[in-house]
């Protein structure tokens, strides 16, 4: 079973129809303790404010459940954001799984905010990136990265070099949408899935 | 450096796509998820489909058909026509809307733009704007450009920003449909003037137009119809000679 977590956090639907196409059949939506625990892989979307869902998860409690899930977990976009030490959005405390900050892009230059669109991956690393090429597109709608760490797996640039994705231990996040990249993001959604 | 988008629009009425020519003149051209599912496997960056159904019948097949969209295809897109108040949106998210484009009602009732961004996010806003050159100003109008308004383009799309836009969709309705290329200085100075993205749509007639509008004109998308949708400009031949030039593209 695949348990998307349910913290009314945007649009889920394309998460959840994204796996569909990736054929995973046994696909829940919910805040349960007991399904996230029994989850073979949990996925943690979220479109929005960052202070706003880090809010609702620590007043449901689900925050402390994410963090002793014992299977892989996927935030998305602001599901990777919150996982991360904290944010410049609302200035919240992250959930501090990912050794780095979250931050504004800066306006600069011909640079458009909110970063939107398709963008390249580079210096990508395995498992989650397996059988990627380099330069690969993926889609991106956000107006906060987080900076490069030691947990970063794949860089992109706009304006500034950030992390298109993290991992550490059996955390895994993505600043880009995998569930509207293609056959790019549906190749990222297997190999998390096959993890 | 983030790609330039290519962007199909699909209207839509009862479920069926249709183009017209100055927006008259309806002519369907096929099944709206179908036809989706084929520019996505051809290399579109994303989608618009607009919904031109005049009756409630209409909408209702309307947000049937999102959900199939959503449920089909890989690649973000946008949906828009009529749509009038939060909870129109709040449906269209529901179906599995990327976004949603606000024309219209959002110079009706400017207040629009902040009610949708503040619930959904800026980036699930699209200001879709229609202009014509009225004497030597580009003013806005609505209905299908029908209709003139009293806002001006370019003070209009910096208030849509302020108040939460995440993009904006310029249409000249004075170029639409007529294949003879964008208004490629009005745009330069549009994408000057904002920071967020711009979608460049109506006129495009040949890969030249489309070339000189991501580059002279500064857009950072391009959206366009019926050379799609006839089959004049196939989605990769496109994007191939743009990446010739040397305009960033998703191949």
């Amino acid at each position: 079973m695949i348990a998307v977590v349910d913290y009314e956090a945007g649009n889920v639907r394309s998460v959840l129809n994204a796996l569909r196409r990736c054929g995973a059949e046994d696909v829940v939506l919910t805040a349960r303790e007991d399904l996230l625990r029994a989850a073979d892989k949990v996925i943690l979307p979220g479109v929005g404010d960052a202070s706003v869902a880090l809010e609702s998860l620590r007043e449901s409690g689900l925050d402390r459940v994410i963090l002793s899930l014992e299977r892989p977990v996927l935030g998305i976009c602001v599901g990777m954001q919150i996982l991360c030490e904290r944010t410049e959005e609302g200035n919240a405390e992250g959930l501090g799984v990912f050794r780095t900050a979250v931050q504004r892009f800066r306006p600069s230059g011909d640079l458009k905010i909110p970063h939107m669109g398709w963008n390249t991956l580079t210096t990508l690393r395995p498992p989650l990136f397996a059988g990627l090429e380099e330069g690969t597109y993926v889609y991106y709608v956000h107006s906060y990265y987080a900076g490069i760490c030691p947990d970063t797996i794949a860089e992109t640039s706009h304006g500034v070099s950030f992390s298109a994705a993290l991992c550490r231990d059996r955390f895994f996040g993505t600043q880009f949408h995998p569930e509207k990249s293609g056959s790019a993001g549906e190749r990222i959604l297997q190999n998390f899935l096959a993890l | 450096m983030v790609a330039k988008r290519i962007i199909p629009c699909l209207d839509v009425r009862d479920g069926k796509t249709v183009k017209g020519v100055h927006f008259l003149g309806l002519r369907e051209v096929g099944d709206a998820v179908g036809l989706g599912a084929k520019y996505a496997r051809e290399g579109a960056d994303e989608l618009v489909y607009l919904d031109i159904s005049a009756t409630l019948e209409g909408r209702r097949t309307f947000t049937q058909l999102v959900s199939e969209i959503s449920a089909r295809i890989d690649i973000p897109f946008t949906v828009g026509g009529g749509i009038s108040s939060l909870a129109d949106a709040a449906r269209l998210l529901e179906a599995g809307a990327d976004k949603v484009s606000v024309n219209s009602a959002a110079i009706r009732t400017p207040g629009l733009i902040d009610e949708i961004a503040s619930h959904f996010g800026n980036q699930f806003v699209v200001v879709a704007i229609d202009a014509r050159m009225v004497g030597d100003r580009w003013m806005a109008t609505t209905h299908g450009g029908s209709r003139p308004t009293d806002r001006e383009l370019f003070t209009w799309a910096r208030e849509a920003q302020e108040r939460g836009a995440g993009e904006i969709l310029f249409t000249s309705m004075d170029h639409d449909g007529t294949k003879k290329g964008y208004p490629v200085r009005t745009f330069a100075r549009l994408c000057d003037s904002l920071t967020i993205p711009v979608i460049a749509s109506g006129g495009a007639g040949s890969i030249d137009d489309i070339a000189e509008v991501l580059t002279e004109g500064k857009a950072d998308a391009a959206l366009a119809a019926s050379i799609f949708h006839y089959g004049e400009i196939p989605i990769p031949v496109l994007k191939a000679a743009l990446a010739e030039r040397g305009i960033p593209v998703r191949l």
